[in-house]
């Protein structure tokens, strides 16, 4: 564990301890808080057609100290950087963050010459466990990244990993029809 | 050596209402989950255990095993001991329930007062706990909690007192033998007492739920203003037990309910009275109290109290002085 590294106990209890972790790993509950429009994606991440419930990992609870994991969603500024740090520091330990979006990874369009109101990656202010790119991710993008974290926990996959194929792409409708079917979207594509 | 009986019946008792007070507060956190998820057309935890029912295992095992932290400059022995203050009157309150004609652990004659008495207590843990938490937050919050509960306890025991002139007892069996038979015997339908018996159990259930600080009323934890609340600075296992003592409340209102006004162990038809028939109901009640909460949102903290103070305590008021009036003339 990246972040973890104050409950390191002397003793360890092979079978216990793989007990908890697995039990932590089941109840990721994520901090209430969105910094841009990432969290527009996290918010449907938690909405019907997607159900981060099924893991166990929609308790959005608003207290750090209720929290498991901080899901940094969107870009952080100079201004906000100590706020987004407090609220780490107050998260009790064992904990873990998810950078999401290509702002929380790197800065993502706002790196540029002269920027000087941007934190370049959320990486810079605390340790981050998993990044997940995108601009803004999917909500199944999402899903992969607690997965994702699971796995890193646990060291167990929950389901077999999906094979990325090269994107198939649709054939266009014919022009001379006049009312052409929109392409339907297949299963790699939403993979 | 031999064992004393009455002994081992107590002990077993206490076992083993702590036992269904324990599997109740996790399971109805699994059952809140899961019809929020419905309500919201959405499934639930599904992948934890089948149709997620080790949810439950995995969030008791992960608070306990968290850091826990207690605030710089917090008085860390009332920050203990409000969990302990919350969950320890819910447990109390079981002691005079009766769930079935037979099983009830003590069965006092002042057994109405007593619980009412110990559900009263919950509200002093929240504030202890949210004054020792040293967070400006879970004090204002505190503070909300308790004029909602002065404000709520007064339209609530005065349907109480109704109830009581009604059945004529404050105890518990004798409450559920008087309402023998068909459901039209039943407190809810004693039209003959009152007429205004239904409307009785209305405000025993409104003020029921925000007795418990359950949605529409959850000002205790209005994680919208007020981060979490009361809650604010417990982490792991602190907020688990006020959670746990959450639900425990909620049992025992719904168990009060389905006592005073539902008949408690009696078959609506007379027929086959027994345990099976308080929980059918208990969880009906608890059923809806979910439901509710997935359905409302949180009231605004004028509007609760003028819910309270200009509609519930006067038409509480109404329902005694009819009952009473009722009760000389017939």
């Amino acid at each position: 564990m990246a972040t973890q590294d104050v409950l390191q106990s002397i003793v360890h209890f092979s079978q216990l301890d793989k007990l908890v972790e697995l039990c932590r790993a089941n109840s990721l509950w994520p901090m209430t808080f969105g910094l841009a429009c990432c969290a527009i994606e996290m918010m449907a991440t938690g909405a019907s057609r997607f159900d981060l419930a099924r893991f166990g990992a929609e308790v959005f609870r608003p207290s750090p100290r209720q929290s498991d994991v901080m899901i940094v969603t969107g870009t952080i500024n100079k201004k906000m950087a100590p706020a987004v740090q407090t609220l780490y520091d107050q998260m009790p330990e064992p904990k873990w963050v998810i950078a999401m979006g290509n702002c929380a990874i790197s800065g993502g369009p706002f790196v540029f010459e002269g920027q000087y109101n941007v934190v370049e990656g959320a990486s810079k202010l605390f340790p981050v466990d998993v990044f997940i790119p995108g601009c803004p991710p999917r909500p199944e993008a999402l899903i992969e990244g607690i997965l994702l974290l699971e796995e890193k926990m646990t060291g167990t996959r929950r389901w077999p990993r999906v094979v990325v194929d090269p994107m198939p792409r649709q054939p266009l409708p014919p022009e001379d029809e006049e009312q052409g079917e929109p392409a339907t979207e297949t299963k790699a594509e939403a993979s | 050596m031999t064992i004393d009986s009455e002994l081992l019946r107590l002990l077993l008792y206490v076992v083993g209402f702590i036992a269904f007070i324990a599997t109740n507060a996790a399971y109805l956190v699994w059952l809140e989950r899961k019809e929020a998820g419905h309500i919201q057309c959405r499934i639930g935890p599904k992948e934890v255990g089948p149709f997620g029912l080790l949810q439950p295992v995995a969030d008791g095992l992960k608070l306990m095993t968290k850091q826990l932290i207690i605030p710089k400059g917090a008085d860390s022995f009332l920050f203990r001991l409000g969990p302990v203050l919350v969950m320890t009157p819910a447990v109390m309150c079981f002691v005079t329930i009766p769930y079935s004609d037979t099983i009830v652990a003590r069965n006092l004659d002042v057994g109405l007062l007593a619980i009412f008495a110990f559900a009263s207590v919950n509200v002093l843990g929240l504030l202890l706990g949210a004054w020792g938490s040293r967070n400006k937050y879970a004090v204002i919050s505190a503070a909300r909690v308790v004029s909602q509960n002065v404000a709520y306890e007064i339209p609530m025991l005065i349907v109480i007192v109704t109830m009581v002139m009604v059945t004529g007892t404050m105890n518990l069996h004798e409450v559920v033998t008087s309402q023998n038979g068909g459901f039209w015997h039943w407190n809810i339908f004693r039209f003959s007492a009152s007429p205004l018996m239904p409307v009785a159990f209305l405000i025993y259930f409104v003020c029921m739920l925000a007795e418990t600080n359950r949605a529409p009323f959850d000002m205790a934890e209005a994680e919208s203003e007020l981060v979490a609340g009361a809650f604010t600075e417990y982490p792991g296992m602190g907020f688990g037990v006020f959670f746990m003592g959450e639900y425990a409340n909620i049992v025992v209102g719904t168990s009060m309910a389905t006592i005073l006004f539902l008949g408690g162990w009696n078959c609506p038809f007379g027929l086959w009275p027994g345990l099976h028939w308080f929980l059918i109901k208990m969880y009906a009640l608890i059923f809806t109290v979910i439901w509710i909460r997935w359905t409302f949102p949180r009231t605004t903290f004028y509007s609760l109290l003028n819910l309270s103070w200009k509609v519930l305590i006067p038409v509480a008021f109404a329902n005694l002085i009819l009952t009473s009036a009722l009760l000389k003339v017939l």
